[in-house]
């Protein structure tokens, strides 16, 4: 299973992690932030495979990935 | 020794480690003593590729915690106030040597006083000061060395010492101060040395915390400056009917002057800065002007420099009279005698 | 359930949001940089230099000791605090300004003497926090608000190319350009960052990584289309690679 944890104050909606993504998992929000933005949020979770490239390409480094320990509860949610 | 042979080797031996210089005549026996000097005492010389770059590279190892110096003269000077103005504002320590020559633009290299407003007045944009010290005697020259690094260092300030290159290339007999042991750079609770086990440091040379409370410790500074830190020699005030003032390679000349003068039944005194900045203003604001009819600034500039402090400093309560020898011209005591004579004749003044 | 990070943000940067624009590579290459401190440990024994001009808003998010320098005199202040304290991690973090316009001589010649830093080089081919002058690397056929639309080769010169102006010198160690457009791209950048704090702290000398950024607010695109820009325009005239890399690496 994989964590995103988006920074919502620290994203500034540069769409490159959206851009980024193959699984489209990530959108601009509707919420505006402290600054203005529209800060990136998780649309699709569970579509997500743990490439990172969304949190590679964060300036901000925004953008934290996680993924359980659990190998068996991992395969399933596969 | 030669001038600047001593002025070097006095730096050392009270803890300067680091020296980036730039050739410019008079100075250049700075640069070339410490380059051989630093690696004996495990220190560092760099030859900058620029005066700019001396500069910065004295902001750097200063900002370390090493004791560090450059050295130039007026011109060369001019492009280091770029740097010193940054070493006031992130509150770097440096001890900078100024050999002035005659100006403005390359002028020559004659011994002059043409760089007082530079040093004393604007050493860089943004209205800092720095401490400035003016020696006459190669004496004075090496006993200054360890009083300006230890005020550098106590008030994380740049220091200016003012000199040309007739003390650079004098040879007199001079005392060196004891070689003192280099200064622990990681006892220093502000330089920077990696922020392992502690927060990290930052030298900022810009408005920490804010600009209000930045210009008000720098005014108190300045302020302790000049009621703890003046330093001035001061002869035969008690009795004086003339006060002569100078500073540096003029004060010389004016102490013989002065001599010659008390000669001719003149009561004499003379007040000769050894700091610019601070300005000995008590001792000018001090004179009774029942007793002392006329003060006579003499300075190796034209138009006078100095003489504007100690307009100030009398405010009027006593006359100041310049002899002004131009920068670039070399006076001997002769021209300064009949300077001042014809000056205080001009007045009416003369002796027995 | 127990989770482990995939990607982490470093701990060599604040928590803080930063004042970069949207989509500003400076961001990426500080947020590299701080990766790379922690990962070789070094975040407590590193000693960083920042410019003047937009790289210095980087100040604010290291905590690592620093200082800044005045105008392109970056390396000066680096190599000398690097003299003075030899065991400590030293990078001086300059943009095409700051290093290649005002700075010029002071880059050129800490190259030269080869001193023991590292110089990051951010290179977006114009004057950011001023607001969009021509720099010295401003392509041909750019607009920028002192160079016109378009930079005139015929009156202005063509653009400086730092790596190929330095790998002149015979002491520089490490030579590198990079770009921050792309995720493998990013990862090349971190590897070469990692390579020149290495090459330091063994001692090995001087090494400049230039990282091909951008600007969007002064190239008038969104982030998305600078990435196009830094593409087609930027990597053709300023080719990825390394120029220069010592024996044992």
């Amino acid at each position: 299973m994989i964590q995103i944890n988006i920074d919502f104050q620290k994203c500034k909606a540069c769409e490159y992690c959206v851009s980024i993504c193959p699984k489209h998992v990530l959108a601009l929000g509707e919420a505006v932030n402290a600054k203005g933005y529209h800060s990136a949020e998780v649309r699709f979770a569970e579509a997500c495979v743990g490439c990172a490239m969304c949190a590679i390409m964060c300036p901000e480094a925004a953008i934290e990935i996680l993924k359980s320990k659990d190998k068996l509860s991992e395969r399933s949610e596969q | 020794m030669e001038g600047c042979e001593a002025i070097a080797e006095a730096a050392v031996r009270v803890g300067c480690r680091f020296f980036a210089g730039y050739p410019i005549t008079p100075q250049t026996e700075v640069p070339e003593y410490m380059s051989r000097r630093m690696p004996e005492v495990g220190g560092v010389f760099l030859q900058g590729e620029s005066e700019i770059a001396a500069i910065n590279m004295v902001y750097g190892a200063a900002a370390t915690g090493t004791y560090a110096m450059t050295s130039s003269s007026s011109i060369g000077i001019a492009l280091k106030t770029e740097c010193i103005s940054y070493l006031a504002a992130a509150h770097i320590p440096a001890v900078i040597l100024n050999f002035q020559r005659g100006g403005p633009g390359i002028g020559n290299i004659t011994a002059s006083q043409s760089d007082y407003w530079q040093c004393v007045k604007g050493p860089g944009s943004g209205g800092h000061r720095c401490m400035v010290f003016s020696p006459s005697t190669l004496q004075e020259c090496v006993d200054i060395m360890g009083t300006a690094f230890e005020r550098s260092q106590r008030d994380r300030n740049p220091v200016i010492i003012l000199l040309d290159g007739c003390i650079g290339n004098i040879r007199e007999a001079v005392e060196l101060p004891d070689m003192r042991p280099a200064p622990d750079i990681d006892a220093s609770d502000w330089c920077l040395s990696g922020c392992e086990g502690r927060s990290p440091r930052q030298l900022l040379p810009y408005f920490r915390p804010d600009p209000k409370t930045c210009a008000e410790q720098a005014c108190a500074m300045y302020e302790r400056w000049q009621k703890e830190d003046v330093l001035v020699f001061e002869e035969a005030l008690a009795d004086a009917e003339v006060v002569l003032t100078s500073y540096g390679t003029a004060g010389r000349i004016v102490n013989s002057c002065a001599r010659r003068l008390r000669d001719t039944g003149l009561r004499v005194g003379i007040i000769r800065p050894l700091t610019l900045n601070p300005f000995p203003a008590a001792s000018f604001s001090g004179l009774d002007p029942a007793a002392v009819k006329l003060v006579i600034d003499v300075e190796m500039t034209k138009p006078a420099q100095m003489a504007e402090d100690v307009r100030l400093a009398l405010n009027g309560r006593i006359p100041v009279k310049s002899l002004e020898i131009p920068s670039g011209v070399l006076p001997t005591d002769e021209d300064i005698y009949e300077g001042i004579s014809a000056i205080l004749q001009g007045e009416g003044i003369h002796g027995i | 359930m127990e989770f482990e990070y995939i990607y982490k943000k470093p701990s060599a940067l604040t928590s803080k949001a930063n004042s970069y624009c949207p989509g500003c590579m400076h961001s990426t290459a500080n947020k590299l940089i701080a990766e790379v401190l922690e990962e070789l440990d070094m975040v407590g024994k590193t000693i960083a230099v920042f410019p003047v001009g937009c790289a210095v808003l980087s100040a604010d998010y290291f905590l690592t000791d620093m200082t800044i320098a005045a105008h392109g005199r970056a390396p000066s202040v680096a190599c000398d605090i690097k003299r003075c304290r030899p065991d400590k991690l030293v990078f001086a973090y300059q943009g095409d300004g700051d290093l290649s316009s005002i700075g010029m001589c002071e880059t050129i010649h800490t190259a030269n003497r080869g001193e023991n830093i590292a110089v990051i080089f951010i290179n977006n081919a114009i004057f950011g926090m001023t607001g969009g002058q021509m720099a010295p690397t401003t392509l041909v056929g750019q607009a920028s608000t002192t160079g016109g639309k378009s930079r005139n080769p015929d009156d202005v010169g063509y653009p400086v190319k730092m790596c190929e102006l330095i790998n002149q010198f015979k002491a520089p160690k490490y030579i590198a350009r990079f770009a921050m457009d792309s995720v493998p791209h990013i990862r090349d950048a971190k590897k070469g960052i990692r390579k020149a704090f290495e090459l330091q702290l063994n001692g090995g000398g001087y090494s400049f990584v230039e990282l091909i950024s951008n600007c969007s607010t002064n190239w008038k695109t969104t982030p998305l289309q600078s990435l196009e820009f830094i593409r087609e325009k930027m990597i053709p005239y300023y080719p990825l690679g390394e120029f220069r890399v010592p024996e044992e690496m």
